[in-house]
């Protein structure tokens, strides 16, 4: 077990290498002079030896590489070009308001995923299983902006159920007012594919002999579809919601954006909008690397569910 | 390959196409998706919706159906004359002349019969929505074909040769993979958006084919490991044929279907990402009209009431994007019998 965990560390090596190659490769020759960015329209040319001399950027590429290397080992980006704010405390500070959203949404995506997946499962190929197939291709072909503009609008702006938009102080308040509406939301975009791909789970392992099996001993359906099936499905519903975990903090960037919520997905949108480099090279640096890490979870949470498989 | 053997054996494409033939639903997805691209051709040409940046309406007309409302007559009566009181005096040196340029640039300018209402309403500037609607479909059709397109030339290219040699070629490419793969899609685009400085129809083509490249590319790698293998494929080795003709003379026409399907399911993905890149300023020019930039304006719009810019744009997309997608599903499992 041990063992294993290292040797998938090890293996991640190459891909972090090549993930900073590639954002250094993206920011560096792709991305233009940032000095050009930062001094502006007026620039002379001392202020932009000036810039370049700070930035290290006059260095040769190879210095740079160091510099870049050294900056997320040490996770110390410098401050953020917009704003002067260091770039690993906007990291740490948008984290948690990210999270509120987060968290709570893919318990509750999960968990309604799972029981309407399994709920169908006892009705599969029914005319209602084939409206709910039907309405989740519906759902899924609204834009998400669809959703987020016309929720907020009718909730929050119409009905005045929820704030329109803000962010509070302690996490409860946040919780039980201002993450409400963006997670009803959040839960309306993704129940619909969540759904479609829980089924496809469900039923792989509906098909199986040892339901057959089960059913011949004479379980009752319903342990059948709840403990049975349950139990082999979850391997790849671990796998899928471990995956998204990392993309879903980027995906929510809309919600924080339209909701104010100071998140990492509102940053990166925002860093975008400035071209400031720093915040979201380091966000993507960091995001990539979670997502191996998650992987690995995934991984190892496979063992723990069921005890066939073998970490080799 | 000859006529003949294919009129004696069925071949893929035309059990495919049979069994797709048969399903009612595919049909009707099918009907959609092609009256959608050639609404398109008709755009691109100039055809229909060349004139929709005309003023034709009042701001804000609202659709038939809704009636020419109060708040469309309110805004029809403001926009009447109202100063009466330019009667030449003797205190304003310069209003005889100001009343000479008034009648000058009335008669260059010839007041527009606006419409009070049109079938889907105007925007703000007084643009039929209909025409608008198409030809921000237009953009977002185009971005997301031309994408998927590129997206899946990469992925195919990089599979085969991956597939094909093995070795460290094949490590090469998997390395590349795991780096695109370790970076969520959505961040992956919104990098290279940050990079790449100007906006146009091009780059946003360019940042989507480069970062969609993955899928088609594990798929491809699978099915040229697999064909490499067969005896077809050793046979052309057998006769001298080059590993370029055999990767892309011979294999290719057999694993094309792949492709197809996977064109297919991108194309979904990009008109969505297209749409919401372009709303967040990060996709089609100022000046481009595409689905994501009218739900940008309609956003604003919502709180005055005006809602059918917004209809308009939700409901056009939806429509494409659900018989797009229910037709990629049909045409997964005419293709794929076996996988249902």
């Amino acid at each position: 077990m041990f063992a294993y965990v290292l040797r998938r560390l090890w293996q991640m090596l190459p891909t972090m290498a090549g993930v900073v190659l590639l954002v250094f490769f993206l920011f560096n020759w792709v991305g233009g002079d940032p000095a050009y960015l930062l001094a502006g329209k007026m620039a002379d040319a001392n202020a932009i030896e000036n810039i370049r001399r700070q930035l290290g950027t006059d260095q040769p590429y190879t210095v740079q590489l160091w510099i870049f290397v050294k900056q997320i080992l040490t996770f110390d980006f410098g401050n953020a070009w917009s704003t002067g704010e260091p770039v690993s405390h906007i990291i740490a500070s948008r984290l948690g308001p990210s999270l509120t959203v987060l968290v709570p949404l893919t318990i509750l995506e999960t968990g309604f995923g799972i029981a309407l997946a399994l709920a169908i499962a006892f009705v599969r190929g029914s005319l209602t299983d084939r409206m709910v197939m039907v309405a989740c291709t519906v759902g899924m072909s609204i834009s998400i902006l669809v959703y987020i503009i016309v929720f907020q609008y009718v909730f929050a702006y119409q009905w005045g159920l929820f704030p329109v938009q803000g962010w509070g102080n302690s996490l409860g308040e946040n919780l039980l007012t201002y993450a409400l509406l963006p997670i009803v939301i959040g839960l309306a975009v993704s129940i619909a594919p969540t759904l479609r791909l829980y089924r496809s789970f469900v039923l792989d392992e509906v098909g199986q002999d040892y339901v057959r099996t089960a059913r011949a001993k004479g379980l009752k359906e319903g342990r059948i579809v709840w403990v049975h099936v349950l139990r082999n499905a979850a391997i790849p519903i671990i796998t899928h919601v471990m995956a998204s975990l990392p993309a879903l903090l980027i995906g929510a960037f809309l919600l924080e954006r339209f909701f104010g919520i100071p998140g990492i997905g509102r940053e990166v949108i925002l860093a975008v909008e400035r071209s400031d480099f720093p915040v979201i090279k380091a966000i993507t640096v960091y995001v990539a690397a979670a997502t191996m890490v998650f992987n690995l979870l995934a991984d190892l949470l496979y063992q723990a569910v069921d005890p066939r498989v073998q970490l080799r | 390959m000859t006529t003949t053997l294919h009129m004696h054996f069925p071949g893929l494409w035309t059990l495919a196409w049979r069994r797709l033939r048969a399903d009612r639903v595919a049909m009707a997805a099918l009907a959609v998706v092609g009256a959608f691209l050639l609404l398109v051709l008709l755009s691109a040409t100039g055809l229909v919706a060349g004139d929709w940046e005309d003023e034709v309406a009042v701001n804000y007309a609202p659709p038939t159906f809704v009636g020419a409302d109060a708040t469309a007559r309110a805004l029809a009566q403001a926009q009447l004359p109202r100063v009466v009181a330019s009667a030449p005096n003797d205190f304003d040196p310069l209003a005889a002349e100001l009343l000479e340029l008034k009648a000058q640039v009335a008669q260059s300018h010839p007041p527009v019969d606006k419409r009070m209402t049109l079938p889907f309403g105007a925007d703000k500037w007084g643009h039929d929505i209909v025409k608008k609607t198409i030809k921000g479909g237009e953009t977002s059709i185009v971005v997301g074909l031309a994408a998927a397109l590129v997206a899946v030339a990469l992925g195919t290219l990089f599979g085969a040769v991956s597939g094909f040699y093995g070795g460290w070629v094949d490590d090469l490419f998997n390395w590349f993979y795991s780096i695109f793969t370790a970076i969520p899609s959505i961040l992956m685009i919104l990098t290279v958006a940050a990079v790449l400085q100007q906006k146009g129809v091009a780059t946003i083509v360019l940042i989507l084919g480069l970062t969609g490249w993955t899928g088609p590319y594990r798929l491809m790698r699978a099915e040229y490991i697999k064909h490499g293998a067969r005896e077809y494929v050793m046979a052309a080795d057998a006769i001298g044929a080059s590993s370029w003709s055999r990767m892309f003379g011979h294999i290719l026409p057999n694993v094309s279907h792949v492709a197809l399907v996977q064109m297919s399911i991108l194309v979904v993905g990009f008109i969505k990402a297209e749409v919401i890149l372009s709303f967040l300023g990060f996709g089609v020019p100022v000046g481009t009209v595409s689905w994501g930039s009218m739900l940008n304006e309609a956003q604003n719009e919502l709180i005055l009431g005006k809602w059918w810019q917004l209809a308009a744009a939700a409901s056009a997309m939806a429509l494409l994007v659900t018989s797009f997608s229910l037709f990629a599903d049909a045409l997964r499992d005419a293709l794929d019998p076996k996988i249902k």
